[in-house]
């Protein structure tokens, strides 16, 4: 507990208010209710409440523990030592949102480096301060294209390659409203140009998530140039980390970047929290929501930073506001900033790379099993699909007794995908790594053929 | 004295950080698909270190001193929360591991969710919501399901009082409703004749922020929803200001239908400089089939020997998922730790001395700042920043005065029913001594402003920057620094 005051402070206390006791002040809440008994245990103290989160913890078997192949939108990525030394310092992590500029210059000044970044990062002009992860992200730009039409153009086209929670978010916010949205139900093996044809007059936004939900990559000219022709915009999802290798959604024509921020030096958290990437062309910075941190002078004629164009924030506009977002992911944007800092040019490449190479050397062992086969021949960055001989969660269950954690079991969201595993592979994966995955697999596929005989 | 940005440190050439040599046999890029520059900074780990430490200290923090931003709740954040965020058993889970994988994820969440629903007397509770404005957004959407459910699609209605946060009449707009304000009263409770006349067919909620936004304990919070559960409608709590409740009252015991928690701001979880947040919901019994999915439940009770086994489920009606995977599990985790330190009494006297501090600033400051409702407060209190014999002298002068004394200002110019003014949260964790500081300060500075008010207009002075020109950073929009070396849009 966090209370400092001494019995004798606290009658003194009471004194100056005028009141006898605590109570009394309380008297306003309706007393057949008030100070009601509640069910709950005693207070610990710090070591036994350490020591029952300890057990807590250990009651989970971390990546720390496994080999992990499982990504899906959450990535096991290394985290150099210096971003969490620096996001502990009590200064950044115990201030609020910096609506004094003149005692929050440390928190502006890191946001303006965050916009900087995912702005060279994503090929965009501008930025925001975050959103609260990738999901919440591309909802929240369904409702920025809707209002760059005012209202007019009320329909969207969305891959069924974008990552299934963020299209389920998507659908959550959107329920009730007249945004009409097409092309969930298109074939999965198709590339983005199968959306072409559902791009109306009516189109307000085209989504689609880059790698895609299935690691593909594919160039997205073509998708831009359709789109803009009829006077939609487009919106991509990206992996940041892909952006170290890949063009940019910039240099296709993209008009809105979104993405989930977490391999950015963020611990996967089991889920959470993240960061939502939101970047957009300069023509439509006042349509985007979400805190934006400009650069001007103070009274002393030093350069000094604030939150800039706030008319377009609920506190002002309230119910004329497009968006409620008040709190960002302030403290993972700026593990994102410190990230991307320190591994700058040369090693957000190098990641890229490593991730690369070693999923694709990941892909052509397991697809040298009997039974695996690569779903698609399109290129991909570090995630691929492969059909398996048995159902996944069989397959997951023998290769957790290898302490290996497999892939993502796609058919728990595509039917048409039912035994077909993602596997994800980065620079956490060790080739011996690689190597016992696909020897773990290689049993299994050798049982199987054993089991026919 | 000013920091550079990153794209002055910058060196081409600089290497700051290396990844070991690729272990495997390379395969062949995409060609074509390969970005021909990435124009990041190039720097290297001191750099990097020396220039994210000087800007933390540029800012004021909790660790620093007193921040009694009203309704941000800004109280100590206990370091043994950070500690456990950080256990590699929770820090490195995947959230997409099998469920036998994570038990103790999910046990974690289980009991957050019974302690959540004990404390706000309610039915169900979901950890899925980012942020206070997102649980806003969940207990809105819940209302519209739940009226389409009962055939009441026409419910389109949700009243707002004009003390209400600004994040209420965005949600309700975002989710397609019609808001209507609803005026106080000279008390500063809703006014009762002012909701009698929109209590109608039409009405799907009313959104209430008990006690609100002037500190104040709605006195006929009972009469409040019983005119709004009568005219059909539901009514939602913003638990913003649920710091003043704990043990003293739960929402649900007085017919409160839905309400979102703030786990950053009642329950210790840092602010963060803007986030995350976590903003859970609690529902009463006939809107559980409603929350988002999923939720965390028991699969096979435990016995002597084995504990429970625990999954997710999915509620019947869900209005579906608000976020993707399943929230924000670090924040979760460090404000069960918090509660488990403050367990059964420890709840309430985070209320108690919460409302006492609040109360004794009131008392010692209501001489010399006027306060338009001048009743026991809860958890702040809002006090007018101005002074009729001294005009020019306005809310942010005393605000950006106070900075020169080492504490954050209060927040200004909200609520906006009152001029000027100046909303003070002190929270339950500040000693007597800090109080007192403050509120000699705040003493001081109201006779500065009649014995020297240019101290007041030109502050702060003690600051690594002064007042900032807001109008030149919104007319010339310089929004990042370019690392790049070519302007990719004009191709």
């Amino acid at each position: 507990m966090y209370f400092s005051h001494t019995p004798a402070e606290r009658e003194a206390m009471l004194r100056t208010i005028g009141v006898k006791s605590l109570e009394d002040l309380f008297q306003a809440v309706p007393a057949a209710h008030r100070f009601p008994d509640l069910r709950l245990p005693p207070a610990l103290t710090e070591m036994e409440a350490l020591s029952e989160m300890q057990e807590y913890a250990l009651a989970n078997e971390s990546i720390q523990e496994l080999s992990s192949f499982l990504g899906a939108g959450a990535y096991h990525h290394y985290i150099p030592a210096a971003v969490d030394s620096l996001l502990r310092r009590g200064e950044f992590y115990t201030a609020y949102t910096p609506y004094q500029p003149e005692i929050s210059q440390g928190t502006l000044q890191s946001i303006f480096d965050y916009q900087s970044l995912v702005v060279a990062l994503t090929g965009m002009e501008v930025s925001n301060a975050s959103h609260y992860d990738g999901a919440t992200a591309i909802a929240e730009a369904v409702t920025m294209a809707h209002a760059n039409f005012r209202g007019k153009r009320a329909r969207v086209v969305l891959s069924p390659a974008v990552h299934p929670h963020y299209r389920q978010v998507l659908h959550t916010y959107n329920h009730g409203t007249p945004i009409e949205v097409v092309g969930e139900d298109l074939d999965l093996t198709a590339g983005p140009e199968a959306l072409i044809p559902l791009i109306d007059p009516q189109t307000a936004l085209v989504i689609v998530q880059y790698p895609d939900f299935f690691g593909r990559i594919y160039d997205l000219t073509h998708l831009a140039q359709a789109a803009h022709a009829a006077g939609a915009l487009l919106a991509v999802s990206v992996n940041p980390t892909a952006l170290g290798l890949l063009k940019t959604p910039g240099e296709f024509g993209a008009d809105i970047v979104t993405g989930e921020g977490q391999p950015l030096g963020i611990p996967l958290s089991f889920g959470g929290p993240y960061l939502g990437l939101f970047a957009t062309r300069k023509e439509y910075v006042r349509k985007m929501a979400g805190r934006l941190v400009g650069e001007t002078v103070d009274n002393r004629g030093q350069r000094a930073y604030v939150l800039t164009l706030t008319a377009r924030e609920q506190h002002i506009r309230r119910e004329k506001a497009t968006s409620n977002i008040c709190t960002n992911q302030g403290l993972m944007a700026l593990a994102a900033t410190i990230y991307m800092s320190l591994l700058g040019k040369h090693g957000l490449r190098q990641v890229a790379e490593l991730c690369y190479h070693k999923a694709h050397y990941a892909a052509q062992k397991i697809t040298a099993l009997p039974g695996y086969a690569l779903w698609s021949n399109a290129p991909f960055f570090h995630e691929f699909v492969v059909r398996c001989p048995l159902p996944v969660d069989e397959i997951n269950e023998h290769l957790l007794e290898y302490d290996i954690l497999g892939g993502y079991d796609l058919g728990q969201d595509y039917p048409q995908l039912e035994n077909h595993m993602l596997i994800a592979v980065t620079e956490m994966n060790s080739k011996e790594e690689i190597d016992r995955l696909a020897d773990a697999l290689a049993v299994l596929s050798y049982e199987e053929e054993a089991s026919y005989e | 004295m000013s920091e550079p940005l990153l794209c002055e440190l910058s060196v081409p050439g600089r290497v700051g950080f290396r990844f070991p040599e690729v272990d495997v046999p390379q395969a062949p890029l995409p060609e074509g698909m390969l970005r021909q520059e990435l124009p990041l900074p190039e720097l290297y780990e001191v750099d990097v270190v020396r220039h994210y430490t000087r800007l933390s200290q540029l800012n004021h923090g909790i660790d620093i001193g007193f921040y009694p931003l009203g309704s941000c709740t800004m109280k100590y954040n206990p370091k043994v929360n950070e500690e456990v965020a950080r256990l590699p058993g929770f820090a490195h889970v995947h959230p997409l591991q099998p469920e036998e994988t994570v038990q103790g994820s999910l046990a974690l969440m289980y009991q957050l969710q019974e302690w959540l629903k004990e404390i706000g007397g309610f039915a169900g509770v979901t950890l899925q919501p980012a942020a206070g404005a997102q649980g806003e957004l969940t207990g809105v959407l819940i209302i519209r399901a739940y009226h389409e459910a009962n055939g009441q699609s026409q419910r389109n209605k949700i009243l707002i009082p004009d003390s209400a946060h600004g994040t209420n009449p965005a949600t309700s707009a975002m989710s397609g409703m019609r808001v209507v304000e609803i005026k106080s009263d000279g008390r500063g409770n809703v006014d009762l004749e002012a909701l009698r006349a929109e209590c109608d067919e039409s009405l799907a909620g009313l959104m209430l922020t008990n006690p609100n936004t002037l500190g104040l304990f709605d006195e006929n919070v009972e009469e409040v929803v019983r005119l709004v559960h009568a005219a059909g409608g539901l009514v939602y709590g913003d638990g913003a200001n649920l710091n003043a409740l704990l043990g003293i009252v739960r929402p649900g015991d007085l017919g409160i239908d839905v309400l979102h928690y703030n786990l950053h701001k009642t329950f210790s979880t840092p602010h963060g400089g803007g986030g995350p947040g976590s903003g859970p919901v609690g529902v009463a019994e006939k809107l559980v089939d409603f929350l988002p999915g999923p939720l965390v439940d028991i699969i096979e009770p435990g016995d002597d020997e084995e504990p429970p086994l625990y999954g997710f489920v999915y509620p019947k009606k869900s209005i579906g998922r608000v976020k993707a995977f399943h929230g924000h599990f670090g924040m979760m985790a460090r404000a069960y730790t918090y509660m488990r330190m403050h367990g059964k009494e420890g709840m309430r006297m985070i209320s108690e001395y919460a409302v006492l501090n609040a109360n004794y600033l009131r008392a010692r400051l209501r001489d010399v700042y006027h306060v338009p409702y001048d009743r026991i407060c809860m958890h702040e209190f809002v006090a007018e920043g101005r002074w009729p014999d001294i005009p020019d002298i306005q809310a942010l002068d005393i605000a950006k005065r106070l900075m020169d004394f080492g504490f954050h200002p209060p927040t200004n110019y909200f609520p906006l029913i009152v001029h000027d003014a100046l909303m003070i949260e002190p929270t339950e964790t500040e000693s007597l001594q800090n109080l007192d500081a403050f509120a000699d300060a705040m003493i001081k500075i109201a006779e500065e402003a009649r014995s020297n008010p240019e101290l007041l207009k030109t502050a702060p002075h003690n600051t690594p920057v002064g007042r900032v020109d807001e109008v030149k950073a919104a007319k010339e929009l310089v929004l990042c620094c370019g690392f790049r070396s070519t302007d990719l849009s004009s191709k």
